[in-house]
C-alpha cells in the first residue's frame, strides 16, 4: 500500500441543530378541503454530533430512520431545513451555494460511498474513466496522466493495475466496491461518508471491503461517517456510534461504552435483535412493534409507543439528548434514573 | 435426524447452456428435510443456493435445465413432473417464499383477494369459508385487526408486515416444505428477529419441513435444525448448525464462518478469505475450493473429495479439519 500522497490530515466534522423537512405531495381533495396545509416529514430533526480529524462516527437505525438524508446533508446532496453541517469549519450548504474556489475545495475534501456498487458506477466506462472523473474535473490531472495515477489507486484497493481498461459488468460485487474505494479516495478527501457500503455484500466479501475500508482510513487519517443497519458491522469501524430512530439521533457514545452499557431503551432493543452466531440458543427476543409512520410520529419521545419504560411524560415531552457519563442520551427514564 | 425423510434431493444437477458451450451450476448436490426440520443453504453469492431453491420448487428460468438427479417429495419424483401438475403441487405441497415481499404480491389486488385466490385454487373452500380462513391465516401470522387488514392493498402494508402476507400466502395449501429464498434480507433486524421467529413457530405447528436459503450466519444459527454449505455448486459440507458453527470440518466452512463479524469480542481484523468464488466457466479441477484453501494438496489439485463423515459433519475435504488434524 503506498503511502498517502500529500498528507492531507482528516477534518473536523459538525452537525449542528441540523434538520431535513420534506415536504409531501398533497392528493388533490386534501388540498382543496385543507387548503395548503401541506404534509411534512421530518426526515432528520435537530441532529447534533461531532467528528474529530481521523475518527469514524457510525450511524445505525432501521430504514426511515433518517440516516442516509443525514448522510446527504451532510456532503451537500440535499440542503437542511435547519441548521448546518460544517467540514473543517467551513458551512457545507453555504459555501456550495457561493461556488467558486471555496466550493471546489470542499468538494474534493468530501467523498462518499454508496450501497450499490452495480448502480453506481457507469456501466458504460471503462474503470480508468471512472476512477480519473473526480480528479480529471477538479483539475488535478490530465486525461494523459489519469491511467497512472488510478493503476495506484487501484493497487492500493487491492486491485491490478491493470484492471484499468476493463468495464464494471467484468467485476464481481466486491470488487466494484473496490473501484468505488479508488474512486472515493482518487482526490485525496479529509471526510468520507459511507452509507451501507457493504451490505449489498456476502459476509466473506464483506470482511475483505471492512478490512480494507480500516487499513485505509488509519493510513490516511480520514474523518468518516459510516452508516449501517448493521450493528455488528459498526461496532467493527467506528470509535463513536449514534442511534437514530425517526430523524433524531437518541443515544451517542463511544463504542465501547454504546456496547458494553446501552443505555437508551430503543439501543437495547436493537442489540437484543441483532443475530448472531455465538446465541445460537436462540435466545433473541422477539421485539414488539414495527416503526411507526413518520408522517405522524407519536407525541413526546417517539419510541414511547414500543417502550417497556415509558410513561406520561414520555408521551407528552420531548427528551433532549443530554450527558449521562460518557454516553448522551435522550430518555426520560434515563435522565429521572429510572433505568 | 427425526422422522421420515420429507424432501430428498439426489444429485441434482443444473446446466446452462450457452454459446460458449455448457455450464454446469449445480453438480451433484444431495441432501435431505425431515418433516418438522430447517434445513439452512448457506454460501457466496453464485454458489448455487437460490438456484438449488428453484430447481425444487420447478421454476428454473430458461435455458437452465435439470441435467440429472432427482428430486423427491415425500417419495414421489417432482422434477420429472409436466408444468401443469408441477404447477397443483407447487402452492399445494410446496410453498415459496422469496426475498422481496412487494415482488411477490400483486399490487392491484387486496391481500384478502389474493389469500382467497391462492385457497380457492388448493383447498375446496367456498368464498365465505376462505375469507375466514384467510383471516385466519394473517392472525397467525402475526397482523394486527386482520378483519380489517384482509382489505387493504400491499402498499397499505411496510416491509415486515408485507413478509408476514407472503408467509400467510406460502402456508395457504397447507404446505408439506417450505422454500425460503432469504426472506428476512429486505428486512431491518428488529423486524427480522420477528419473521425469524415467526417461521419456526409456523414450521412446527404445521410440521411443515423448511429449506431456508441465506447468507446470514446470525439467523442460520437461530433458526435452523441442520446446515448445508454450498461452494461452486456442490454441498461441501452439512450437518447439525452447531456442529458448522462451532467445529467446522471443511476449510471453506471455518473462514466463512470466522468472516462473520461478531457483536461480542472486539477484533482487531476480521478474518478474511482470500480470492474470490470461481466463475461457472472456470470452476478449478479437483476440488473447487483449493485455490484459497490455506491447507490444498497437490491431492486436492487433482482428485475432488466427495461428502464423507467428519467427526459430527459431513464434508467434502481430503483435509478436513479435526481435532486431531491429518488427512481422512
Amino acid at each position: 500500500m503506498s503511502e498517502p500522497v500529500q498528507g492531507r490530515r482528516g477534518a473536523v466534522v459538525q452537525a449542528r441543530a441540523l434538520g431535513k423537512a420534506f415536504e409531501l405531495a398533497t392528493p388533490w381533495l386534501d388540498r382543496l378541503l385543507r387548503r395548503g396545509v401541506p404534509r411534512r416529514v421530518r426526515a432528520v430533526d435537530d441532529v447534533s454530533f461531532e467528528i474529530a480529524p481521523g475518527r469514524t462516527l457510525g450511524l445505525v437505525g432501521e430504514s426511515g430512520c433518517g440516516k442516509s438524508t443525514l448522510a446527504r446533508l451532510m456532503v451537500g446532496l440535499e440542503s437542511p431545513s435547519a441548521g448546518e453541517a460544517r467540514i473543517g469549519g467551513a458551512d457545507v450548504h453555504a459555501t456550495l451555494a457561493a461556488g467558486g474556489g471555496a466550493a471546489r475545495a470542499l468538494r474534493r475534501g468530501v467523498q462518499m460511498i454508496f450501497q450499490d456498487p452495480y448502480a453506481s458506477l457507469n456501466p458504460r466506462w471503462r474503470v480508468v474513466d471512472i476512477v480519473a472523473e473526480p480528479l480529471v474535473e477538479q483539475g488535478l490531472v490530465t486525461r494523459a496522466q489519469a491511467p497512472e495515477r488510478v493503476a495506484a489507486l487501484l493497487e492500493d484497493v487491492g486491485l491490478k493495475g491493470a484492471d484499468l481498461r476493463r468495464f464494471p459488468h467484468q467485476f464481481s460485487g466486491g470488487q466494484r466496491q473496490r473501484i468505488s474505494i479508488a474512486r472515493a479516495l482518487a482526490t485525496e478527501p479529509g471526510f468520507l461518508v459511507c452509507d451501507e457500503p457493504t451490505s449489498a455484500l456476502d459476509v466473506s466479501v464483506q470482511a475483505q471491503v471492512l478490512n480494507l475500508m480500516v487499513d485505509l482510513q488509519r493510513a490516511r487519517g480520514l474523518s468518516c461517517l459510516f452508516i449501517s443497519h448493521n450493528l455488528v458491522v459498526v461496532r467493527y469501524v467506528s470509535d463513536d456510534v449514534g442511534v437514530m430512530y425517526l430523524g433524531r439521533l437518541v443515544e451517542l457514545a463511544p463504542k465501547d461504552e454504546l456496547f458494553r452499557a446501552p443505555r437508551h431503551p430503543y439501543t437495547h432493543l436493537l442489540l437484543a435483535a441483532v443475530p448472531d452466531i455465538e446465541r445460537g440458543d436462540r435466545r433473541r427476543a422477539p421485539v414488539l412493534g414495527e416503526v411507526p409512520n413518520p408522517l405522524a410520529p407519536p407525541s413526546g419521545c417517539a419510541f414511547h409507543p414500543r417502550c417497556p419504560h415509558a410513561d406520561a411524560r414520555c408521551s407528552a415531552e420531548r427528551p433532549q439528548l443530554l450527558s449521562a457519563g460518557a454516553t448522551r442520551v435522550a430518555c426520560h427514564a434515563v435522565q429521572e434514573g429510572r433505568i | 435426524m427425526s422422522g421420515g425423510k420429507l424432501l430428498e434431493v439426489r444429485d441434482l444437477c443444473v446446466e446452462f447452456p450457452t454459446r460458449r458451450g455448457t455450464l454446469r451450476a449445480l453438480d451433484g448436490v444431495s441432501f435431505d428435510i425431515a418433516a418438522g426440520e430447517i434445513l439452512g443453504v448457506v454460501g457466496e453469492s453464485g454458489a448455487g443456493k437460490s438456484l438449488t431453491g428453484a430447481a425444487i420448487i420447478g421454476l428454473l428460468e430458461a435455458p437452465g435445465r435439470v441435467a440429472g438427479g432427482a428430486i423427491l417429495l415425500e417419495g414421489e419424483r417432482i422434477d420429472t413432473l409436466p408444468p401443469e401438475a408441477m404447477r397443483r403441487v407447487r402452492g399445494k405441497r410446496i410453498g415459496a417464499i422469496f426475498q422481496d415481499p412487494l415482488t411477490s404480491l400483486n399490487p392491484l389486488y387486496t391481500v384478502g383477494r389474493q389469500l382467497v385466490e391462492t385457497l380457492r385454487t388448493h383447498l375446496p373452500l367456498d368464498a365465505a369459508a376462505a375469507r375466514a380462513r384467510a383471516i385466519d391465516l394473517l392472525r397467525q401470522t402475526g397482523i394486527p385487526a386482520p378483519e380489517s387488514r384482509v382489505d387493504q392493498y400491499p402498499h397499505e402494508f411496510s416491509g415486515g408486515m408485507r413478509q408476514r402476507v407472503v408467509i400467510a400466502l406460502a402456508l395457504a395449501g397447507e404446505p408439506r416444505l417450505i422454500v425460503a429464498d432469504e426472506p428476512t434480507t429486505a428486512l431491518d433486524v428488529a423486524v427480522q428477529a420477528q419473521i425469524v421467529a415467526l417461521l419456526r413457530q409456523v414450521t412446527q405447528a404445521h410440521g411443515a419441513a423448511v429449506m431456508l436459503i441465506t447468507h446470514d450466519m446470525g439467523v442460520i444459527a437461530e433458526t435452523c435444525d441442520r446446515v448445508a454449505v454450498m461452494y461452486a455448486g456442490r454441498v461441501v459440507e452439512i450437518g447439525p448448525v452447531d456442529e458448522i458453527i462451532r467445529r467446522p470440518a471443511h476449510p471453506y466452512t471455518a473462514g466463512l464462518m470466522a468472516s462473520v463479524p461478531r457483536l461480542d469480542g472486539d477484533v482487531a481484523r476480521l478474518a478474511q478469505i482470500e480470492g474470490a468464488l470461481p466463475r461457472l466457466d472456470a470452476i478449478p479441477g479437483g476440488c473447487a475450493f483449493h485455490p484459497r484453501c490455506p491447507k490444498a494438496s497437490p491431492k486436492c489439485r487433482e482428485e475432488r473429495p466427495e461428502l464423507a463423515l467428519v467427526a459430527r459433519t459431513r464434508a467434502a475435504c481430503w483435509w478436513p479439519l479435526t481435532e486431531r488434524g491429518g488427512a481422512r
